[in-house]
């Protein structure tokens, strides 16, 4: 019987499992119910898929409450997807996040990072799982909230700071999403997504299903931090702790490109936006400008952490590409890079992390000569790397591959062109460290014990790399899943 | 052993020896014995594969499906079984000169240097093989990152700026133009599979045909073609036998082999022919060729040179492409087992100069010929053959390459072609006829033998004969004979060839 419960139990047992690590106090026990946690959330997440791929959506009713009243759990291939990429970067994070984090937070906050580590989990699961607007809205407020008290936590004083505008941008997003999902509650008089999807082509296009529509844009595109909403993001990540920038950047951005697909195709349908509000001639530009311009801000930042930052945002621009095209391979492009990011990018805040706990920071002069003293790890970080150029056997080539591709069938040359520039300014930016690191001497000042980072920080960092080369040759699942997930919104509500 | 097996253990063979070296770093004569038999063992692999492809078979192996309808798939035919005899072949030869260079200027991360190296002509192998496009392009750049440890080998200031220029260009060509046009090809012909007489004809016309030609030719940056060509004098910051082996065969060689592959099997020489964008291919293959020479003879740095030579050389194949007849493109892929011999030897020289007397500017190599007389014997049977002189190999194929230019109408080529040898003499026969001929120059500070302070270093002045160590004179000695060796037995080659050309 317990299957049948499993939609429910994605959330209820991390969100259980939070306040325990906050009585638990050692930071140990407090560390080991987090791992189990999140090895069971993977796992149910997997059985999830595997049984939509099967079988179809599960529709679960909370409480046993029938929508539209009751909340409902609604799972497609679409957010199964998700929740699989948000659990098993949760699963590989808090393994690695033991080492790093007690070395860069006090004991007495142990428990208490753990709590909110769980809590932004059960936040960004949550928002991938329901099926109910409201919810979703509540479940965002929870995963962010808690990532504002993580990126706090950071050891750099400007982490505060960080944090701060983090929340006052990640507030003014929810809020936005707040009142569009108002404006869409007064205009039909529902909250669940596949009712409201039925609804809103009788009513047509009129003022309030506009502007809520607008509303809901631009607070989701703050949350994915879509040029030029873009700015919380690069401190946010650089002054986090370290096993916090790999996780959140693994899945925050893509949870919120969750959120703008689930309101564009489910909620609105494809027509609303792509034909009445040609939004792609909007997002498309925006979209090229993320990619070629903070690619090219990342090949002039000095804190290797920033530089990643910059590059993630130039990564969610393929993303929006790839979304914007409205294409099934587009769609595909677009989910295959969120997956494929997600493990690359995870992988690169790893091994970096590695890297702070070592050397104690990560400008890119005091990666001097680190090839030879961590060869692991910069090893790891220079595959990591590859991966992001694109380079072929790694999973960022098939991003590209799907990218180009999509853009060539719309015969959007300039596109292609600007997707394949960005990977050449990419080329750029990770050399920068892969000469520092392997191509300049230690500096004489340099402390002579460092050694290569622990096991239990290199394994889980070597899994995220080694699936980012894994998903580059082996792609039925990425491609197969993302190609299910855009055919079925095309399909399903076109 | 099936066609597909021994294709499989040809990419195999190295990489499990890259293995293999990388656990013997700590005993060098076990490492180096590693390599060789890694390579002897290669070649056994790749010899098997000959007689089917000779008979006119095409083993077959697949790897892995990478993406829907473009899986990693293999395919050899004449042209592939040609380059992948010459690459596992001069591999085994390199190997003996890289164990007397190395060990001869004591150089640092040994180790490193052979499991790249090893690495590297895995990756020849894969592009030798490769079934379609999409194959291709994977090794291409493997082939492409797994030398640049081996370019920045030294690791100083200069190895970091021409590693950057070699990496820069090399995946800027590739993933900027060849990936667009990769792309655009799947687009156009839903295929990447290498097949008899081109996917695009009848799928594309005109000016697609031409921009997709010009995006496949400067994209496919290791064919040097100018004004992409600044790589490859960069890249002789390396090592000798990594300018040797891969900077004059497996590297540049992938290239102007990836140049015929899409020029015979993605577009298909009829299409080349009918549409006319051959044509303005030859002329920038032509521009190529004489202004190459021209910057060799400015070059006083022996290796400098010898690069732009090589960017020259491989030009000849561009153009044999460009002419899109079945003489050229015989000639054409003649060349890329000539010039690599030829090259190969004349790199040899260079190394073995540098090693016996830490020489690198022409300038200062007056009268060497007397001293290493075998270096400089086999220079001169490398620069002949270079400049296609019988009874040397290089010769056949600047045959071929003009009686091509001859048979679609291009009486300018002829001309190009002849031009050219001319100013291959201007630029190499002054090198072994200073070896030869001019008397060695007398400062002191050189020529004092300081109790062996300077290792290998022999002083050009005193008497006798001072040659590099064996194990570098031996394998250029052989390479130098290989040259002659090509000359006679040209036939099997042209044989193994023609099908390509007359489908």
């Amino acid at each position: 019987m317990i299957a049948a419960h499993l939609p429910a139990l994605q959330i209820v047992i991390p969100l259980a499992a939070a306040p325990l690590c906050l009585l638990l106090r050692k930071g140990d026990l407090a560390w080991a119910l987090s791992l189990l946690v999140s090895l069971i959330a993977l796992a149910i997440s997997a059985v999830l898929l595997s049984q939509v791929l099967a079988h179809g959506p599960i529709s679960y009713e909370l409480g046993g409450w029938a929508p539209p009243w009751g909340i409902e759990y609604r799972i497609d291939v679409l957010n199964a997807f998700v929740l699989l990429i948000v659990a098993a970067i949760g699963a590989v994070t808090i393994p690695y996040a033991r080492r790093s984090i007690a070395d860069e937070l006090p004991e007495s906050q142990l428990g208490g990072f753990y709590t909110a580590l769980l809590l932004c989990l059960t936040g960004l699961l949550g928002v991938a799982i329901t099926g109910d607007a409201f919810n979703l809205f509540v479940f965002l407020e929870i995963s962010s909230l808690s990532s504002y008290v993580l990126i706090a936590m950071g050891r750099d004083r400007r982490a505060l700071t960080a944090a701060f505008q983090y929340l006052v941008m990640g507030t003014i997003g929810a809020t936005f999403i707040v009142i569009g999902i108002g404006l869409l509650y007064m205009a039909t008089g529902t909250l669940n997504m596949a009712d409201l999807g039925a609804r809103i082509p009788a009513l047509g296009a009129n003022r309030t299903i506009i502007v809520a529509f607008a509303f809901l844009t631009v607070g989701a595109t703050l949350k994915l931090a879509l040029f030029p909403l873009h700015f919380w993001l690069p401190n946010a990540y650089a002054y986090a702790p370290s096993a916090v920038t790999a996780f959140l950047a693994a899945t925050a951005t893509k949870v919120s490109i969750y959120i703008l697909l689930r309101f564009f195709y489910t909620i609105f349908g494809p027509a609303f936006q792509a034909e009445d509000l040609t939004l792609h001639s909007l997002f498309i530009p925006l979209a090229v400008i993320a990619v070629l311009v903070c690619s090219t801000v990342a090949i002039f930042q000095i804190n290797v952490k920033r530089m990643l930052a910059y590059s993630s945002i130039a990564q969610i621009g393929y993303m929006m590409i790839g979304v914007s095209f409205d294409t099934v391979t587009g769609l595909t492009a677009g989910m295959v890079h969120l997956f494929n990011h997600a493990v690359i990018k995870g992988g690169l805040f790893m091994a970096l992390g590695c890297i702070v706990l070592r050397v104690g920071t990560c400008q890119i002069d005091d990666l001097a000569g680190l090839g030879r003293r961590m060869p692991l790890t910069m090893f790891a970080f220079v595959l990591g790397g590859l991966s992001l150029i694109g380079v072929p056997l790694t999973a960022g080539f098939i991003s590209k591959w799907y990218l180009v591709q999509a853009a060539i069938e719309l015969d959007d040359w300039v596109v292609a062109a600007a997707i394949l520039g960005g990977s050449l300014l990419a080329v750029i930016y990770v050399w920068r460290v892969v000469e520092s690191a392997y191509l300049r001497p230690a500096p004489e000042n340099a402390p002579d014990e460092v050694s290569e980072a622990p096991w239990s920080m290199l394994v889980p960092t070597y899994i995220l790399i080694g699936a980012s080369i894994y998903f580059g040759v082996e792609t039925s699942l990425n491609v197969g899943v993302a190609r299910a997930a855009a055919q079925f919104l095309l399909g399903g509500a076109g | 052993m099936s066609g597909s097996a021994a294709i499989l253990l040809s990419i195999l063979i190295p990489l499990v020896g890259a293995g293999l070296i990388a656990l013997n770093g700590r005993n060098p004569n076990l490492r180096e014995a590693v390599t060789l038999g890694t390579a002897a063992l290669l070649f056994i692999v790749v010899l098997t594969l000959l007689p089917e492809v000779s008979a006119g078979g095409r083993p077959q192996a697949t790897l892995i499906e990478m993406l829907p309808g473009l899986p990693l798939a293999f395919e050899v035919e004449p042209l592939g079984m040609l380059f992948g005899l010459v690459a596992a072949g001069l591999w085994i030869v390199n190997s003996v000169y890289s164990i007397g260079y190395m060990r001869g200027n004591n150089e640092k991360n040994q180790t490193r240097f052979y499991v790249c190296f090893a690495v590297a002509i895995s990756s020849a192998m894969g592009i030798a093989f490769a079934g379609n496009m999409m194959t291709l392009f994977v090794f291409y750049e493997v082939l492409t990152l797994c030398t640049y440890p081996l370019v920045t080998h030294k690791g100083n200031e200069d190895a970091r700026r021409g590693g950057r220029t070699y990496l820069g260009i090399l995946l800027s060509t590739s993933i900027g133009l060849q990936l667009l046009a990769i792309l655009w090809t799947w687009q156009v012909a839903g295929t990447l599979d290498f097949t008899e007489g081109g996917i695009l004809s009848g799928k594309a016309s005109g000016a697609v045909v031409g921009i997709l030609l010009l995006l496949y030719m400067y994209g496919i940056g290791k064919a040097a073609l100018m004004p992409f060509h600044r790589w490859l004098p960069a890249a002789m910051v390396a090592p000798t036998p990594v300018s040797a082996l891969l900077h004059a065969v497996a590297v540049v060689k992938a290239g102007v082999f990836t140049v015929m592959k899409v020029a015979v099997y993605i577009f298909g020489i009829d299409l080349l022919r009918d549409t006319g964008h051959g044509q303005w291919l030859a002329y920038i293959a032509a521009a190529t060729i004489l202004i190459a020479s021209l910057v060799a003879l400015t070059k006083d740095n022996l290796k400098a040179r010898l690069a732009y030579s090589t960017v020259s050389q491989l030009s000849y194949i561009v153009l044999g492409a460009a002419l899109a007849s079945s003489w050229s493109v015989i000639g054409g892929s003649m060349h890329i087992a000539m010039h690599a011999m030829g090259k190969i030897t004349l790199f040899f020289c260079a190394g073995a100069i540098y090693t016996a007397t830490h020489k690198t500017e022409i300038s200062q190599m007056d009268g060497l010929g007397r001293v290493m007389p075998f270096t400089y014997a086999a220079f001169l049977i490398g620069a002949l053959s270079i400049i296609g002189l019988p009874p040397l190999g290089g010769s056949w194929s600047k045959w071929y390459l003009a009686l091509g230019a001859a048979e679609s109408d291009q009486i300018v080529m002829i001309a190009v072609l002849m031009i050219s040898s001319l100013l291959n003499v201007a630029y190499l026969m002054p090198i072994a006829a200073r070896g030869f001929f001019l008397p060695a120059p007398h400062s002191p500070t050189l020529g004092e033998p300081h109790a062996a302070s300077v290792g290998a270093a022999a002083a050009p002045q005193t008497r006798g004969i001072r040659e590099a160590p064996m194990f570098c004179v031996v394998p250029l000695c052989l390479t130098a004979l290989g040259c002659v060796a090509l000359f006679f037995f040209a036939d099997p080659l042209y044989r193994l060839l023609e099908p390509i050309a007359t489908p």
